[in-house]
């Protein structure tokens, strides 16, 4: 199969699911077989273009030109590929772990869940695999769009209230920020294109590449960048398998995508290098980092925990991006990964425990590793992970930005990285420590019996709480991949 | 013959047509005929375009009287484009309208209806068409005094105070435009309006023609509903009958936009109005504020038709601001919007007429839950609604697009801010419908249907439209840019 079909196919193939999903709404089985299908399908879509893009290709296809100069157009670059890949393989284990939860939590409209969870997935392959500006700004706000019901699933007037910060945030930076940085570059530049080495070098003055620079990273709200941070903990009324793939994997990853994306081939790194306010957004996303960490500890919910943990690593990558040196590049292009892997398990685990005892908060989770003992035990390796412990993935991410933050001379980084990693022991161990080495409760929960989440869902944590560690056994592939991105051109 | 005769027919067919559709007592044939009327007249304007597209403007010569003594009809890229649209919208319109208006107005109306509307048509048409000042006059008349009897037709009780408040004031402006006309004629001894471009400048320092300017423009802004002369417009269409509004929100306004073109770069020219008066300043600072002022209304609107009718005021300032730009993109970014925005308002009142059709209310808190009741109509609502975002991939894009260009262009930055932070108020005054269709449930037990088919197809064709041009830009794009470049008189 060539490479631009994949591409087309990649897109259309999570819609066809939809139609799949909607037509055998009164069959849930059959439903979820047809989104394990379609996610299967995907993935290994996604993954025939690795051989391609391994050997230096670069797949792409160009639809049509809505205005000169301006069309809806994809290529296939390692970067791309390694967001692709991730969010269609976690798909899969998702849908795994959503059948568990959302059957034993009784979740309603449930063809509604998995077929707007399609359609996300369709516009996250979308952002992947962009190969303008514009064409990712589109299926930027068709993923905004179509989380909104699933942000919203519940129906309550919480989740209203929630709904419309993450919408508002959401679309009023893409729109006020990213597509006047959009129309500006298009204004200057005559194109939108994403080219190694960047377009903007000598096309505009300073004050110009330095605003456009601004509103490119205030414009990707979905990076979660403060101050626009607070969508991300509102949108946490989601059902938890939406908080797991979409708000620790693809939504919050197609945010700091594209500011990686941005800063490598709109941009190019050696003209960020020298732009003035880089340094500014590198000390804002290292103040997001701690601030943010300060905040998760205070949080006695879980999943609000949780969701303010990814935002402090989400700037990590943000970080890595303003260091503007190749080792930054591949550290946040590996931590997409690794953060990944990680925070889809905490969240898993957030959910399985939701499941199983109905428990929210860190302070009913007393003694429950008795109760729930795989459960806990994928929470502590995921949490090791995102710490950057030994012998967990994220480990080779925090060591990569590290080595860039030495590289480009920002030592002031390399304590910022240490401090956060202990802030992150500080609120994500504890609640191993609770469920582990705290008796329960008696007069509220009695004797600890053996009671863990539905099987598929435990299989799902289990699954990708291994993930994490041979991610840390096998690190290189993934190196190698993010490496190419700003391998010179051959 | 047909070919040379093409300006005369396409005033002449609806204008006869009229008084025929009274005669035709049977709603049913007025009815027939007024869309068959509608349809020929699509098809004139059709072929006017192509005409002036290949062969460049021409001039007709009502009845063979030669100008100055006769009336003179010029048609060039400008105004062809704008008949188009008129046209266009009247031929998509008035298959749906027999539904509607069969549910809306009583029976023995109905035959005065269509003859109102098909008056309305030619008064719309006559005024682009024309090249004489007081034939615009004569023609706006016209059309004005046919939609005060169109609006007052509304169901509503409040249609009738919607009408008189419109009749005051667009008497008020049609009084200043004949002000103004009167005074340029005191001064150039002239109505014709090529006679009076080049008689103007001669006298352009004289009392007299700034205050026929100022009259002019001042009346024209009324009919046009440029912010703070606007008041007439949500009242008249909310309360009009859904046709009705969808009809004149596509069209009325930008006709008078289109008399502000000719009358501002044709006839006073570029220079005067520019550099002599602060047009620029007056009309960059009014659209802004309208821009803001009537979304941040439309906002907090219960009343869905109102709510749209306060984001066409919006509507108008985009319009306008690219008037006020004084450049070719400017001007392309404008007629563009004309364009567009018919599609798109269009699309979204007939969306409105249908849900009136079936549950007799228009407010948000009775629409609750109607996107499940009314898939198609909600759906195509939900598409125009993005459009008027300015979402890639609809017209309103492409509208957002150019003028953002333009201003930057100009080196306006704030402004381009502001463009972009003014959609945001458009998406919420859209997402307030979206949730209550969407987003609430609705009494289950009362059985909604869909809209019929007669109502559907033309909210189609008009959704179908704005995502189609919002993709395939040429035409619009390419006619756009050539009236802006024969309005500043660049180029061919």
């Amino acid at each position: 199969m060539t490479g631009s079909i994949a591409i087309i196919a990649a897109l259309l193939v999570p819609l066809i699911g939809v139609l799949g999903i909607v037509g055998a709404r009164h069959k849930p089985n059959l439903r979820e077989t047809v989104t394990l299908v379609t996610a299967t399908c995907l993935f290994i879509l996604v993954a025939s273009l690795l051989t391609p893009v391994l050997a230096g290709g670069r797949p792409s296809i160009s639809l049509l030109e809505v205005l000169p100069g301006l069309s809806i157009a994809f290529e296939v670059e390692p970067l791309g590929l390694v967001f692709a890949l991730i969010a269609s393989f976690l798909w899969i284990v998702t849908s795994v772990y959503a059948i568990g939860y959302m059957r034993a939590h009784h979740e309603k409209n449930q063809t509604r869940f998995y077929a707007y969870f399609a359609v996300a997935l369709s516009s996250t392959m979308g952002i992947a695999f962009a190969g303008n500006m514009f064409t990712l700004f589109i299926f930027y706000e068709i993923l905004t769009l179509s989380t909104y019901p699933l942000v919203t699933h519940s129906g309550t007037a919480e989740a209203k209230r929630g709904g419309r910060t993450y919408f508002g945030i959401l679309i009023g930076t893409s729109v006020a920020f990213q597509l006047l940085a959009i129309i500006i570059t298009y204004f200057t530049v005559g194109t939108l294109d994403f080219t190694q080495g960047g377009i903007l070098a000598g096309k505009a003055s300073d004050v110009v590449i330095s605003l456009l620079l601004l509103l490119y990273v205030f414009g990707v709200g979905k990076a979660a960048l403060m101050p626009f941070h607070r969508w991300l903990p509102a949108a946490m009324v989601a059902p938890t398998p939406v908080s797991a793939l979409l708000h620790a994997v693809a939504v919050v990853k197609a945010g700091v995508f594209t500011i990686l994306k941005i800063s490598v081939y709109i941009f190019g790194l050696d003209l960020l290098a020298d732009i003035g306010v880089r340094e500014f957004l590198m000390w804002l996303a290292a103040a997001t980092i701690l601030i943010s960490s300060i905040i998760a500890i205070r949080q006695d919910n879980l999943k609000r925990r949780l969701a303010y943990s990814t935002i402090s690593q989400l700037s990590y990558i943000i970080l890595g991006a303003m260091l503007a040196t190749e080792a930054g590049v591949i550290g946040g292009t590996m931590h997409i990964a690794m953060h990944a892997f990680g925070k889809i398990t905490l969240f898993f685990c957030a959910g399985a425990i939701l499941v199983a005892t109905h428990k929210t908060e860190i302070s009913q989770m007393r003694g429950i590793g008795r109760t729930m003992p795989i459960t806990m035990t994928a929470y502590t390796i995921g949490a090791l992970s995102i710490i950057g412990a030994p012998p967990m993935g994220g480990l080779w991410s925090k060591w990569m930005l590290g080595m860039a933050a030495l590289e480009a001379g920002e030592v002031a980084m390399i304590g910022v990285l240490m401090l956060s990693s202990l802030l992150s022991i500080g609120y994500l161990l504890p609640v191993s420590i609770y469920a582990f080495f705290n008796t329960p409760d008696p007069q509220n929960d009695g004797k600890p019996v053996f009671k863990e989440a539905p099987a598929l869902s435990v299989a799902a944590l289990s699954f990708t709480a291994l993930g994490c560690i041979a991610l840390f056994l096998f690190p290189d592939p993934l190196h190698h991949l993010a490496s190419l991105i700003v391998a010179p051109v051959n | 013959m047909i070919a040379a005769h093409l300006p005369a027919l396409q005033i002449a067919i609806p204008l006869i047509a009229a008084p025929i559709c009274l005669l035709l007592r049977r709603e049913s044939l007025a009815w027939a005929w007024a869309t068959f009327i509608s349809w020929v007249v699509f098809a004139l304007a059709w072929m006017m375009l192509e005409k002036t597209l290949t062969g460049g403007a021409f001039n007709y010569e009502l009845g063979g009287w030669e100008a100055p003594w006769g009336i003179e009809y010029q048609v060039d890229a400008v105004n062809a484009f704008i008949l188009l649209i008129v046209a266009a919208i009247g031929a998509i319109v008035m298959p749906y309208a027999r539904a509607s208006v069969n549910r809306e107005i009583p029976e023995h109306k109905r035959g005065l209806f269509y003859t109102a509307y098909l008056l309305c048509l030619t008064g719309l048409l006559g005024i682009t068409i024309t090249g004489d000042a007081f034939n615009v006059f004569v023609f706006l008349e016209v059309s004005s005094l046919s939609s005060y009897a169109l609006i007052a037709m509304g169901r509503d009780p409040k249609a009738l105070t919607a009408a008189f408040q419109y009749l005051i004031m667009g008497t008020i402006g049609a009084t200043f435009i004949l002000i103004g006309i009167g005074l340029m004629y005191q001064m150039t001894g002239t109505l014709n309006m090529a006679d009076l471009a080049k008689r103007l400048p001669a006298v352009e320092d004289s009392r007299p023609v700034l205050a026929a300017f100022a009259f002019f423009i001042v009346g024209v802004c009324l009919k046009l509903a440029l912010f703070p002369l606007h008041l007439w417009l949500p009242n008249a269409y909310a309360y009009a009958p859904s046709v009705v509004t969808a009809f004149l929100a596509a069209t009325a306004t930008k006709v008078s936009v289109y008399v502000l073109y000719r009358f501002v770069f044709t006839i006073f020219g570029q220079s005067f109005s520019f550099d002599v008066i602060p047009l620029e300043s007056i009309l960059l600072v009014l659209s802004l504020a309208g821009i803001f002022a009537a979304s941040t209304v439309a906002i907090f609107q219960t009343n869905v038709k109102r709510l749209l009718a306060y984001s066409s005021v919006a509507q108008i300032g985009y319009i306008m601001l690219g008037v006020a730009l004084v450049t070719v993109a400017g001007l392309t970014a404008s007629i563009l919007h004309i364009f567009n925005h018919a599609i798109m308002k269009g699309a979204l009142f007939l969306c409105m007429g249908a849900v009136y059709y079936q549950i007799g209310s228009v407010k948000i808190e009775d629409m609750n839950g109607i996107g499940k009741k009314m898939p198609f109509t909600m759906f195509a609502f939900v598409i125009a609604g993005l459009g008027l975002i300015g979402v890639p991939l609809t017209v309103g894009f492409i509208s957002k697009w150019y003028l953002i260009t333009a201003v930057l262009e100009r080196g306006w930055w704030p402004v381009a801010v502001l463009i972009l932070l003014s959609s945001l108020l458009a998406v919420i005054y859209i997402w307030r419908v979206v949730e209550a269709a969407y987003f609430k449930s609705g009494d289950d037990e009362v059985v909604v249907e869909e809209a019929p088919l007669s109502m559907l197809i033309p909210i189609y064709v008009l959704t179908g439209a704005s995502v189609y041009f919002g993709i395939e830009t040429s035409l619009p794009v390419e006619t756009a840019a050539e009236a802006a470049r024969q309005l500043l008189g660049i180029g061919g």
